[in-house]
Order: structure tokens, then C-alpha cells, then sequence
């Protein structure tokens, strides 16, 4: 299982502490929202609003250097919008572990 | 280049910010997190060069957008996706499209093809400009059998009255059997505004602004609401 990783906001930053540490805390504040957002929607069955949740968060996925976990969620927010919920355990695999990573940071 | 950034993501709008601080000549102007926002802001800002645009937002996508934009300024859209590629160059004003997470090198080469496109436009534009100044000096008007040439860089107001219009000169007023339509089309519109349906002006000979009404010589002319917007885009405002 690959793990989260700051190496795109430190390349970004570029030694900017003080950026690190805003785009972090913004991350940290927008990430709880939008996985919520997304447990009420899947919960619900409400695939197409699912499918988007999945796009936002995909874009947190990658910022944190997940790449696999990139092509994961791109294949569950497709099997969504199919009104499929194949892929959604190892969808929420990786939620779980940016929670946690998140909470080291 | 002034810039803006259009993405409902606040950490995208903070990576684009933080991208474009590596870039001298590129300055952002304002960011929205919706594109209703972002409307309203093009209608009544100063010159925008280029947009920053998030295709998947709730609502109103990117491409509805640019869809509402009659002159759209140059767009680079961003997305975590890159199945809208194809349908993003049916646009001729986006000129790129970057893959979120956006890294520094490619965001480079994405600002570089703006430049040359915005310098392409600015040129084209001036050379339109000269031409039209260097052309088109002179208007003959129809006064009693008689055309008298006018200098139109004289012409300070144009006034609707009925089937006649009131063309103002620095030295002398003419009324003319024509409409503001006609001699709208034959005046440089670098040189000339309606700013309401009754009223076309010389925006050089602008005095000051207040409110709906612009002061041109000793003449207080009202401004319609919506050309009030276009007036304010003309002007060099500080």
C-alpha cells in the first residue's frame, strides 16, 4: 500500500515553510468536508453526486503523491457514473489513510 | 498579464497562486470559487488577459462559462481529468490544458504559449488601431446639398433628436438627417462610445465620471446602465 507523501507541496513551495503550512491547513480543513460530502452521498446511493465527490477528492489524492490510489479513484468515480459501486472498499482504503496521514502532518 | 483564477477548490486556488508567484509578468487579479463570481467581475473589471478555469465545478461548469463570455479573454483550464481535452480545443480562447496536480514546469509552458498569444492579440489590436486612425480622419456630412468635411478627432458628442442627430464639434454644431446607428459605424471605435441610446461620445474629451453621467466640455451627458460597464473597461483606471 503506498503511503501519502508531501513531496508535490515541498517541490511546489519551494522551501516555503509558511506556504507548506497554508496549503496544508487548507487541505486539512477542505479534505474532512469533502469526504463527508461523499460518505452521505454514497450512503444514499446518489451515484452521480458520488462521482463528483470522488473527482474532488482525486485532486487531494494527487497532491499528496498517490498515484496509484490516483487511477483507483479515477476508475471508481467511472464505475459511478455507471451506477456501479465496484472499487468503493479500495476507494475507501485510501480516504482512511489520507484521514490518518493528515492527522500526522 | 493580469489573471484570474476560477476553481471551487480553495487548495487549487491556492496552488495556481503560488504557481503564478514564479512567473514576473503575470499578476493575479482575483480568484473565485464560483463562476457566477467570476461573471460578474469580467463585466465590470479593467482588462483581464487571462483565466485560470476549473471545468468540474457544481452548477456551472467551465465550458457553461465560457459559454456566457461574448469577448472570452484567454483560458488555461484546469482539471483533474484529461477527458475534456478534445472538447476544450473547440474553444479557439483556450489555448492550454493542465492535469491537476499542476507542476511547476508545465504551468511554465502553459504561461509561455499565453504570452505569445496575448502579444499576437496586442499587436494585431494596435496595427487595427493605427489604421483606423491613420484611415479613417475625415467624415463628410450632408447639409443643405452640401458635404462638409469634418475632422472627426474635432467631434466631441453625437446627439440622437428625433430623425435628425446633433453632431458637436470643437468649433461648430451640425444637425444632420441621419441616426446614431449610421454614424456609428463610420467613426473609429477606439475614438468613440455610446454610452445611451440617444448619446455617442469622444472618450478623449472625457472631463470626469460621476455617478450615471459623464462631463464632456461644459455638457453633462447620462450614461445608461449597461453601458456603463463598457464605458468603465475603456478608461485607464488607476
Amino acid at each position: 500500500m503506498e503511503l501519502p507523501n508531501l513531496s508535490y507541496i515541498e517541490e511546489l513551495s519551494g522551501g516555503d515553510k509558511i506556504f507548506q503550512d497554508k496549503l496544508i491547513n487548507i487541505i486539512k480543513k477542505e479534505y474532512p468536508v469533502e469526504k463527508a460530502v461523499y460518505i452521505e452521498n454514497i450512503t444514499m446511493l446518489n451515484f452521480q453526486e458520488a462521482a463528483n465527490n470522488v473527482h474532488k477528492l482525486k485532486h487531494k489524492i494527487s497532491i499528496l503523491g498517490l498515484k496509484k490510489s490516483y487511477e483507483i479513484a479515477n476508475n471508481f468515480e467511472k464505475e459511478l457514473k455507471e451506477y456501479s459501486l465496484n472499487g468503493q472498499d479500495a476507494f475507501d482504503i485510501i480516504l482512511q489513510t489520507i484521514t490518518h496521514f493528515l492527522k500526522t502532518i | 498579464m493580469n489573471c484570474i483564477i476560477i476553481d471551487d477548490e480553495e487548495t487549487a486556488r491556492i496552488i495556481i497562486k503560488q504557481l503564478c508567484l514564479n512567473i514576473p509578468s503575470l499578476e493575479v487579479v482575483a480568484d473565485f470559487s464560483n463562476a457566477m463570481q467570476a461573471i460578474k467581475y469580467l463585466n465590470n473589471s479593467t482588462k483581464v488577459d487571462l483565466i485560470f478555469l476549473d471545468i468540474h465545478m457544481p452548477d456551472f461548469t467551465g465550458f457553461d462559462f465560457i459559454q456566457t463570455l461574448k469577448n472570452p479573454p484567454k483560458i488555461v483550464l484546469t482539471t483533474s481529468d484529461s477527458k475534456y481535452a478534445i472538447q476544450a480545443f473547440e474553444y479557439s480562447c483556450i489555448i492550454d490544458y493542465l492535469v491537476k496536480p499542476i507542476a511547476l514546469p508545465r504551468f511554465k509552458k502553459a504561461i509561455k504559449k499565453a504570452q505569445t498569444e496575448v502579444s499576437k492579440e496586442n499587436l494585431a489590436e494596435n496595427a487595427k488601431n493605427i489604421k483606423e486612425l491613420n484611415t479613417v480622419n475625415n467624415l463628410y456630412i450632408n447639409i443643405d446639398r452640401r458635404l462638409i468635411k469634418l475632422d472627426i478627432s474635432s467631434i466631441y458628442l453625437i446627439e440622437a433628436k428625433g430623425d435628425y442627430i446633433l453632431v458637436k464639434t470643437e468649433t461648430k454644431n451640425y444637425t444632420v438627417h441621419s441616426t446614431l446607428k449610421k454614424i456609428e459605424e463610420k467613426l473609429p471605435k477606439k475614438l468613440f462610445l455610446k454610452i445611451h441610446r440617444s448619446y455617442i461620445i469622444n472618450v478623449t474629451k472625457i472631463i470626469d465620471i460621476e455617478d450615471n453621467s459623464v462631463l464632456i466640455k461644459k455638457e453633462v451627458i447620462p450614461v445608461s446602465r449597461s453601458n456603463r460597464p463598457v464605458l468603465m473597461k475603456r478608461l485607464n483606471l488607476l
